[in-house]
């Protein structure tokens, strides 16, 4: 098992400044990131997730704990001695080099002949599709173009972990869907590890194979897409993954009784019920076993419609349902109505 | 472009010359009246009492390199001369080396400080301007003499009981070039490095590069327009120094500058020393072009636009 891990941080410890004035960026983080995965790592700036990208890159060393490349300690080593490359957020192109000097930079400095390097270069430009912009400085090209010779440049030297700071954070929105699915091409046709920073919940799930989802310098669950999403095992993830309604509640033997006196069924234990908008039903007020509520708000979004209505203890709910074209769902607002949740759907978490 | 539009485009270009030709003209005047005046004297026959006469010579160019026997008439190569022009390119070139390898981490340092800092930093380095050259010269010459300070200290700590000659050789003057062009050095590196993107450290380490490589493939070649410029700021006024040479090397260790001043003082020879002077332009000249054309290729585009 231990064979198909391609990066482990363990009880990664990480402050920056002395004494009183010390933050701690990343406070005990353990985590183990697979051979071949398109791992991410989620969170809102400041959560951490760069400072641990940097550990793993060797541009910072931890306070305590260990960072392990396969089966190799390499917490003391140096960037320049580990197989890993980056893709920098600045994209951080030498600019008194071509682009095709770029990318085989990495080779030059590893002392590879030059056949050897201008045959890897040519595979890497024709791998991100620039071949013919090879001569060219890179100041002249555009955002997505040095991106990709960024991308090239890092997959030169055919690092053992390719790590990605918020690499799309500077492309423009098309441009970066456009990258996202280049990016999962390139990830599946090398092979290589995939280490992704980006505080885009969106990105992290179309992209990923598992998500680690970061907070306050905590590692707050590590889990597939789906599972984050449908699973979350606490508030922040649930809130910052999507949206969610929160429903304080209190344990009974049957379930989970909400403030407005329903007990409905739940998984997963803790003070707090969450349910996503699209699995909350809007059905007719008499409904047996449905929960009483009123229509406050409509807003319509095309297809959907997002409904907010107040619980019989004045606790938000929000629901999400698809309209029919040209349809209202025959909701007005002050209306009465019920709520049911889909089977399963209502996860307990801790607060 | 409309007819009416081309024709406005042309006056308005022909107003900017206009304005601006009474600076022209005096500057065109300025700059190029002088040089006349020591090309046409370099062409003249020597006075008995210093000044020129005015009949056609070229005895002042000849006498760049060669001298007249004073017996037979003959040519023979001037060795002393050559000596004082291999002295001075030599003295000037390791001037120029010293003062960048301690001019480079100077610059560093102060461009890699906070901006406040960098101010005073900055500030500290043009102190040296505020006093007379003169008296700067002389003070090294304070600390490098027989009872100066480096011999005093070295004899009362007892690691020599005889002091070193430090004064009046081509070592002083050395010395005395490199401290007085270190700034011009600092600060063309400075302001090139001040605009070096530091995360360039970071690729560079990333992709495998020791920190001997960084520097050679990644700093160097991206500050090289401020080390061209630096270079040029302490390689030509060396060239032509005069008071350094004169007070630290005494009157021995001449360089080019105290030659020429020799022929138009003791040496009564005008011709001489204007040919000497046109001769150290055209060479400061063509080295520049030569330099800024080897190491200027490629790299003037260095910086980020």
């Amino acid at each position: 098992m231990k064979e198909d891990i391609a990066v482990t941080a363990e009880s990664v410890v990480k402050s920056f400044g002395h004494g009183a004035a010390a933050v701690r960026a990343l406070d005990t983080v353990s985590a183990a990131i697979r051979k071949g995965e398109f791992f991410t790592l989620l969170g809102p700036s400041g959560c951490g997730k760069t400072t641990l990208l940097r550990l793993i890159a060797g541009f910072e060393t931890p306070t305590s704990g260990r960072i392990l490349l396969g089966a190799d300690d390499v917490t003391d080593l140096p960037p320049n001695r580990r197989p890993v490359n980056t893709v920098f957020q600045s994209y951080a192109l030498f600019p008194h080099l071509t682009v095709r000097e770029n990318v085989g930079f990495a080779l030059k400095m590893l002392g590879r002949p030059a056949s050897q390097i201008s045959a890897r270069t040519a595979e890497m430009l024709a791998l991100v599709k620039l071949e013919e912009l090879a001569d060219r400085a890179t100041a002249q090209l555009s955002g997505g173009q040095q991106q990709r010779v960024a991308l090239a440049r890092a997959l030169a030297p055919q690092p053992k972990v390719l790590l990605l700071d918020e690499p799309l954070s500077a492309l423009d929105l098309k441009l970066r869907k456009e990258m996202q699915v280049e990016l999962k091409r390139l990830q599946q046709e090398t092979g290589i590890t995939f280490v992704f920073v980006t505080h885009d919940q969106e990105e992290a799930l179309t992209m990923s194979d598992r998500i680690g989802v970061m907070s306050n310098g905590k590692l707050q669950q590590v889990a597939s897409p789906r599972e984050i999403y449908t699973a979350p095992v606490n508030r922040f993830v649930a809130d910052f993954i999507g949206e969610t309604n929160f429903l304080p509640v209190t344990l009974v033997k049957e379930g989970a009784r909400l403030g407005s006196g329903e007990i409905v069924a739940a998984e997963g234990k803790g003070g707090v019920l969450t349910i996503r908008p699209e699995q909350v039903n809007v059905v007719r007020a008499d409904k047996a076993g449905a929960i009483g509520a009123r229509v406050e708000n409509l807003i319509y979004f095309g297809t959907d419609m997002h409904v907010h209505m107040r619980l019989g203890d004045g606790a938000a709910l929000v629901a999400r349902m698809p309209l029919p074209p040209g349809g209202d769902g025959g909701l007005a607002p002050g209306d009465a109505v019920g709520v049911t949740f889909a089977k399963g759907a209502a996860r307990l978490i801790e607060e | 472009m409309s007819l009416a539009e081309e024709r406005q485009r042309k006056t308005s270009a022909r107003n900017g010359w206009l304005l601006s030709a009474p600076a022209l003209i005096l500057l065109t005047l300025a700059a190029s009246g002088p040089l006349l005046v020591v090309l046409v004297y370099s062409f003249l026959e020597k006075g008995q009492y210093g000044n020129v006469l005015w009949d056609f010579s070229t005895d002042g160019w000849t006498g760049i390199l060669f001298s007249r026997d004073i017996f037979d008439d003959t040519l023979k190569l001037a060795d002393a001369h050559l000596t004082i022009f291999w002295r001075s390119v030599k003295l000037s070139f390791l001037t120029t080396i010293i003062t960048f390898l301690l001019g480079f981490p100077t610059a560093w340092f102060i461009a890699t400080r906070t901006p406040a800092h960098r101010a005073i930093w900055l500030f500290l380095i043009t102190i040296p301007f505020w006093t007379n050259l003169l008296i700067r010269t002389f003070a090294i010459g304070e600390i490098l003499r027989s009872e100066g300070l480096i011999n005093t200290a070295l004899i009362r700590l007892g690691i020599i009981d005889q002091p070193i000659q430090m004064l009046y050789n081509d070592g002083a003057v050395l010395v005395g070039m490199a401290y007085v062009y270190l700034p011009l050095m600092v600060l063309p590196l400075y302001s090139a490095i001040e605009r070096f993107d530091m995360r360039l450290l970071e690729a560079g380490y990333d992709l495998f590069a020791s920190r001997m490589q960084v520097l050679r493939h990644i700093i160097l070649p991206i500050v090289k327009p401020g080390i061209i410029a630096g270079s040029i700021l302490v390689f030509v006024p060396s060239l032509g120094a005069y008071v350094t040479p004169r007070i630290l090397g005494g009157g021995k260790n001449m360089m080019i500058g105290n030659f020429i001043e020799l022929q138009f003082g003791q040496g009564r020879n005008w011709p001489l020393g204007a040919a000497l002077s046109m001769t150290l332009l055209v060479v400061v000249t063509v080295a520049l072009l030569f330099y800024v054309r080897t190491l200027g290729k490629g790299g003037s585009g260095g910086g980020h636009g």
